[in-house]
């Protein structure tokens, strides 16, 4: 079927501006296949289903819209933990900022470098869990991003690794308009942790595919930065082999537009997957999109989405998000809650909770609330000689401690934790 | 101490007058009680002194230490002293016990002027004061008063009392969901925290928590004001009597 002329339109202005990176033929050819994707899905509109309260427009835009810069003072995020730091500037690859991409039990190689070889692993990989993904929701979007980001990284990890990789996201210039593409597989029994942190560029575009092989773990902890310009998509593709895990958890704050895509598949038995987000947006410009899909393809799986927002002077949060649970997908257990606290009249929060179910014997429950601050609680504060806005910002970190609680590394749960209180209290002066 | 005078208040929802005209003088160090038949206004009496919203004050005035309570925002009414340990502590899900402690009486001490408690001397002092009340450290690491029972909940409140050392403290009902032995505990101690410098309104139905918090003073209310005062000994006799004779002579 042929798209709608101002989709197509849209669409082709998009891809001249672009040029597909070079590399060995089967890179090639993957990126060749995600730009058909492209062509044939056409970008997003506002028309589309899954972008209905979410306006695509600054994303898909041949310029990217500008963002200022900001002045950040605070001490880095993770600082605390010993990991391995591959920094990447406005989407660029910094090799003087970064830590030796070396470590026990893992490899980590540049994308650029990977699709440059002839054989190599992440052929398996690149492009192909977004391609699965593209049914039956269209992400044109992930598919864009395959076929043009030309730098990322690729990681595989072979044993319990202990360093966290923390993949660090600069901003330095107003018009950067990045794309990073990620590849992470972990192999039969491995575990690992990516920390993800920092606003990238003015519009960035960033993707992971992460394959979890049976028994094997997979953490993930992000924090996108406070830049109050930044325009982001990124998309998270997982797909989890029998008794593997999966943890991620994103902290948002600010930020005009943030869409976090996270499609999952559960392959295996008895697989567990777990997607959590924390964000705290501020001011009418602010929107932030959860868009997540659960499928549960295997026997005894477990998978939990917990999404909380923070709401004031007029921001709006979407959260879309499904289960599909599929025949034979017996004693499935599947949960999902997307909570807002909306700290004024002027904020909206949109959700959209999803449940498809074709098996006879699973569990599976969702539920969503928007809410104001609890006043009596509130008083009972103030009474106590707290003011107001700390009160609030007290009432604030518990309403978020349900996300946060989904971090497994509690040394990163109290980073995270404070970063937040700091970023509230900075607020508050 | 306390000053109030002529205060009439109304809850702003319904229209409805509650307080019609109440005075009250309580000097430093003193107790007082006051007693009387449900609906007569005593809760509302300390929500307004500790700052709640919805109610107005369309007369009357109400000075702790010659400073004009209700003109103030609750969180400075507590920093001036006033203290409302609440008949119904409320659950906070997500707040820490000793968070909520700590940040309460630094905010306290910071609006004073004062410094504010090193981490180390206020896990000190929590502790101790804890250990009185038979508060063990695992509830202090709770959620504030989630999934306390009612005896903990009081326990708690009289445990915020002794840690920010309030001049003046209110105490609504306290012994309401009490059995004997936590009554006790309880009374023991408000008991510890009597002085010279700090005075207490204990609201209550029963003269029973008066037998372990002797007070001073006792008042009885009814229909929004003071209707008679007098000494402990109006205690017994409501405790013997019920109000309605009372009731009836002032009638």
């Amino acid at each position: 079927m042929a798209l709608p002329k101002l989709k197509a339109d849209a669409t082709s202005a998009r891809l001249d501006a672009l040029t597909l990176p070079k590399g060995a033929a089967w890179a090639v050819e993957a990126r060749k296949a995600a730009l058909e994707r492209v062509t044939a899905m056409g970008l997003p509109s506002r028309r589309d289903e899954y972008w209905r309260y979410t306006d695509p427009s600054a994303l898909v835009s041949v310029e990217a819209p500008s963002a200022a810069l900001l002045t950040d003072d605070e001490a880095p995020v993770f600082g605390t933990v010993d990991r391995i730091r591959i920094v990447f500037v406005d989407g660029v690859f910094d090799a003087d900022q970064s830590d030796p991409m070396i470590g026990t039990g893992i490899e980590i190689e540049r994308l650029s470098d990977a699709t440059a070889k002839d054989i190599h692993w992440a052929r398996d990989l690149f492009g192909v869990l977004e391609a699965r993904a593209q049914k039956p929701v269209e992400r044109s979007l992930a598919a864009l991003n395959t076929a043009f980001a030309a730098d990322g990284v690729v990681i595989r990890a072979v044993a319990k690794v202990e360093k966290p990789v923390n993949l660090i996201y600069l901003h330095k210039s107003e018009t950067s308009d990045a794309m990073l593409h990620n590849l992470v597989r972990v192999e039969a029994g491995a575990e690992m942790t990516l920390l993800e942190n920092g606003p990238a560029a003015a519009r960035f575009s960033k993707l992971l595919e992460v394959d979890v092989s049976d028994g094997a773990a997979f953490h993930h902890v992000r924090i996108q930065g406070r830049d109050h310009q930044r325009r982001a998509v990124t998309h998270t593709f997982a797909r989890l082999g029998q008794q593997s895990r999966f943890k991620s958890f994103t902290l948002t704050a600010n930020g005009v537009l943030t869409r976090n895509e996270c499609v999952i598949e559960l392959t295996g038995d008895d697989a567990s997957a777990h997607v959590a987000g924390a964000a705290v947006g501020d001011g009418t410009d602010f929107l932030h999109d959860d868009t997540v899909f659960i499928t549960h393809d295997a026997v005894g799986c477990e998978s939990r989405q917990v999404f909380k927002k923070v709401l004031r002077n007029g921001a709006t949060g979407v959260f879309q998000g499904k289960i599909l649970v599929k025949p034979g997908a017996q004693k499935t257990d599947g949960y999902q809650i997307s909570q807002s606290l909306l700290l004024d009249d002027d904020c909206q929060f949109l959700a959209k909770p999803e449940l498809e179910i074709y098996a006879d014997d699973v569990a599976c429950s969702h539920g969503s609330t928007s809410g104001a601050i609890d006043e009596t609680a509130m008083f009972y504060l103030q009474s106590r000689g707290i003011p107001k806005r700390e009160a609030t910002d007290l009432l604030v970190l518990a309403f978020l401690a349900e996300a946060l609680e989904e971090v497994e590394d509690l040394r990163l749960t109290e980073d995270l934790r404070g970063r937040l209180e700091g970023w509230l209290a900075r607020r508050r002066r | 101490m306390l000053e109030i005078k002529g205060l009439q208040v109304k809850l702003e929802a319904e229209d409805k007058q509650i307080l019609k005209g109440l005075s009250l003088s309580i000097g430093a160090g003193e107790v007082h009680a006051i007693m009387g038949p449900n609906g007569s206004g005593k809760s509302t009496l300390s929500y307004v002194l500790a700052g709640r919203e919805g109610y107005e004050v369309t007369c009357g005035t109400a000075e702790l230490n010659g400073a004009d309570l209700l003109g103030m925002e609750p969180e400075d009414r507590a920093a001036a002293g006033l203290f409302l340990a609440f008949q119904y502590p409320v659950e906070i899900p997500g707040v820490g016990n000793m968070t909520f402690l700590r940040t309460a009486l630094n905010a306290q001490r910071k609006s004073r002027g004062e410094e504010e408690l090193s981490a180390a001397a206020f896990l000190k002092q929590v502790r101790e004061k804890a250990k009185t009340l038979k508060i063990d450290a695992e509830m202090l690491k709770r959620a504030v008063n989630v999934g306390f029972s009612g005896g903990e909940k009081k326990r708690n409140e009289i445990l915020q009392m002794a840690m920010l050392e309030p001049r003046m403290c209110i105490l609504d009902e306290t012994d309401s969901g009490l059995d004997v032995d936590a009554m006790k505990l309880v009374a023991e101690g408000v008991n510890a925290l009597r002085s010279a410098g700090r005075s207490f309104l204990v609201i209550t139905h029963y003269q029973r928590l008066l037998d372990h918090i002797a007070p001073d003073v006792v008042h009885i209310m009814a229909d929004g004001r003071i209707i008679k005062t007098g000494g402990p000994e109006l205690a017994l006799e409501i405790e013997n009597n019920g109000y309605a004779d009372i009731l009836a002579e002032v009638a």
